[in-house]
């Protein structure tokens, strides 16, 4: 690579700075979704749940499918970032930003679901312990779909807190550059003003590093307790207590792939193969591969377990999903998530961009059926054979759902638009250590002008591992 | 903003390493620097600079610490004492349902309270005029700024010399008008 900073700063910016017509057209056609999705909502609340598929026996079904599935999308951006940050991962400065935008917009997407789904979106607010005038009357504190609320709350303000945080440094940036003077103005008003001193560069660092701590948990913590929405009731097929580790190491899986489909995307259409490399895409392919094992293990034990435990009614909740009404769910469920990613074992395949994109959209696909599985097929045969139902959906669902799409479409094309998508500052500050080009340079340059100099720290091998990265 | 100085001199550096050994080597020299800015995190630049490790943990740490006291003192309050209802039978005080709420809480103070921290250390705010000594210490340079009003003329020379003799690419003088 045939780099310098300049360089970098030109082709990170661009995208900010190039008006392009595919963008239109892209960002016309899923804001035309979007508005779709808005329309369908306020069908749903104009006229009620009743216009969706739901029925006595099945109140849950496709809306709390796509809240666990945009949930579950949402949990790769914070994971790349804080917990690869943790870890030191060098290839995280690639797709970092990015996919933290993706875990905000997702959880945008996530929260709409329950909160449409209470009917009255107006009282929404009483989901909070809010003082109110009804005499003392508070929420449950014993109720996992209040540990929800806060989760997800917490998630989003603090993954909002992680993205800007970053992204101030990089809007600094794009204002140094900025020819006019409106633009010149809304980008400082985004960047607060930074400046670059190095009393804010150490703050910077220490806060990243602290924001990180705290994420990482609370990354694990958001989906564990998603989990308990189900695990801590009585329904056969949901009471497991597998759920937790589940659910992490599926939405792991879920949001690695939505950050492959967008990301090979977006290196395409604006050019930043140098920066998101094929090295990215293996590593990220060795995650999927690693999580989707562990899926496919947890699907496994699960079926174990309930034959095994001799219980009748967990026999027959996981009898009914293999052989039941919803088989063909069940099917492509394994074969998107447990067999799909097995092709990542051979090497060439993990470094085939048309393979990872076309599994990355199968992993996406299965894993919507598998909450759809799990809440379906689990509420669809209760204990009454009497009542027992079946669902579908109608098109205010259909609407709601692909309409989801095209607003987190919508936004990651808005934010991709106008925000560096790739962290500038970051990729910099790795540019010494990371490219060989730039280190034959310095040790060149570093001996012609100042005799021997090799900087402050000892210069050895620099590899994934020495310090200073 | 008198009290401001307005008079700079800028060095500019293109390399992080000749940079910091710049940086050593004139503060050796007692000479002080106002300023030191970079497009990127320079890894030890804190050292060089002899600045004081951030305080912006410790913040963090009593921030969290308020998180989850208030919600272990407020979810006590009302479940025992304001709104004690029998939920099937459990008890009034189920300390193990608090968990998840107090861990989220926990967080959510540290990291709004650091943050805010942050922003209010570093002056960081919505609508700040920044002073741009060059605008490419966002791109590609380092940048020294020296106050040159606390300097004399000779002063000023001599540390322009340090600076070039230091790997400088640039040298220059920057003022700012008043009230810029």
């Amino acid at each position: 690579m045939d780099k310098n900073y300049t360089k970098i700063t030109d082709d990170l910016v661009a995208p900010v700075e190039r008006n392009s017509t595919m963008w239109w057209v892209a960002t016309l056609l899923t804001g035309a979704g979007a508005a779709f999705f808005v329309f369908c909502l306020g069908w749903t609340v104009w006229f009620g749940i009743g216009t969706w598929g739901l029925n006595k026996t099945i109140g849950w079904a496709w809306d709390i499918t796509n809240f666990v599935w945009w949930i579950g999308i949402g949990h790769a951006g914070t994971l790349i970032s804080a917990i690869l940050l943790l870890f030191r991962q060098r290839y995280r400065t690639g797709i970092n930003r990015a996919a933290e935008a993706m875990t905000i917009f997702a959880v945008i997407c996530a929260g709409m679901f329950p909160i449409f789904h209470m009917g009255r979106v107006w009282d929404a607010g009483f989901i909070f312990p809010l003082p109110n005038t009804r005499g003392p009357l508070w929420v449950n504190f014993n109720s996992p779909l209040l540990w929800d609320v806060f989760a997800i709350s917490t998630y989003f303000s603090v993954s909002l807190l992680f993205w800007y945080s970053g992204l101030m440094p990089d809007f600094g940036t794009v204002r140094d550059r900025a020819k006019g003077k409106w633009r010149k103005y809304i980008y400082n008003l985004l960047s607060f003003g930074w400046q670059g001193s190095a009393k804010q560069w150490q703050r910077f660092e220490s806060l990243s590093l602290v924001l990180a701590g705290l994420s990482t948990p609370l990354v694990l913590s958001v989906h564990t307790i998603v989990s308990f929405d189900f695990a801590t009731s009585v329904i056969p097929g949901w009471h497991t207590t597998i759920f937790p580790p589940y659910f992490v190491a599926g939405a792991i899986f879920s949001g690695f792939a939505m950050v492959e489909t967008l990301m090979l995307i977006s290196r395409k259409l604006f050019n930043l193969e140098d920066y998101i490399t094929i090295n990215h895409i293996e590593s990220m392919n060795k995650i999927i591969v690693l999580t989707g094992s562990i899926v496919g293990i947890a699907y496994l034990t699960e079926l174990f377990i309930a034959w095994y435990s001799g219980f009748l009614y967990e026999q027959f909740a996981f009898y009914n999903r293999i052989l039941g009404k919803y088989l063909w769910a069940y099917y492509i469920m394994m074969g998107c998530n447990v067999l799909s990613p097995q092709f990542y074992w051979i090497k060439s395949l993990r470094r085939n961009l048309y393979v990872t994109f076309i599994l990355s959209i199968f992993v996406n696909i299965g894993m919507w059926f598998e909450r759809f599985v799990i809440i379906v097929t689990s509420l669809a045969d209760d204990y009454l054979p009497s009542s027992w139902a079946y669902f579908s959906p109608t098109w205010v669902d259909i609407g709601i759902y692909t309409g989801s799409i095209s607003v987190f479409l919508f936004l990651f094309l808005l934010f991709s638009r106008f925000f560096p998508t790739i962290a500038i500052a970051e990729v910099k500050a790795i540019f010494r250590i990371s490219s060989e080009v730039a280190k034959a340079e310095r040790a060149k340059k570093e001996n012609a002008a100042h005799g021997g100099f090799v900087g402050l720290q000892a210069v050895g091998p620099l590899d994934k591992d020495s310090k200073g990265n | 903003m008198s009290a401001t100085p307005n008079k700079f001199v800028v060095g500019l550096w293109d390399h992080e390493e000749v940079y910091l050994h710049a940086i050593e080597h004139i503060r050796a020299k007692g000479i002080e620097i106002y300023d030191s800015l970079t497009p990127f995190p320079v890894h030890g630049l804190e050292d060089a600079l002899g600045y004081k490790e951030s305080r912006l943990h410790t913040a963090g740490f009593f921030f969290g610490a308020t998180g989850t006291t208030l919600a272990l003192t407020f979810m006590t309050w009302v479940m025992t004492t304001n709104y004690p209802i029998n939920f099937g039978g459990k008890p009034y005080w189920p300390l193990p349902s608090f968990i998840p709420i107090t861990f989220e809480l926990t967080v959510l103070f540290s990291a709004w309270g650091m943050t805010l921290t942050y922003l209010v250390r570093n002056k960081l705010w919505p609508g700040r005029v920044p002073r741009i000594y060059d605008k490419r210490t966002t791109d590609d340079r380092l940048a020294l700024v020296f106050d040159a009003e606390k300097l004399t003329d000779a002063q000023i020379t001599e540390i322009k010399g340090i600076c070039t003799k230091e790997g400088a690419v640039e040298v220059k003088d920057k003022v700012f008008t008043e009230g810029e």
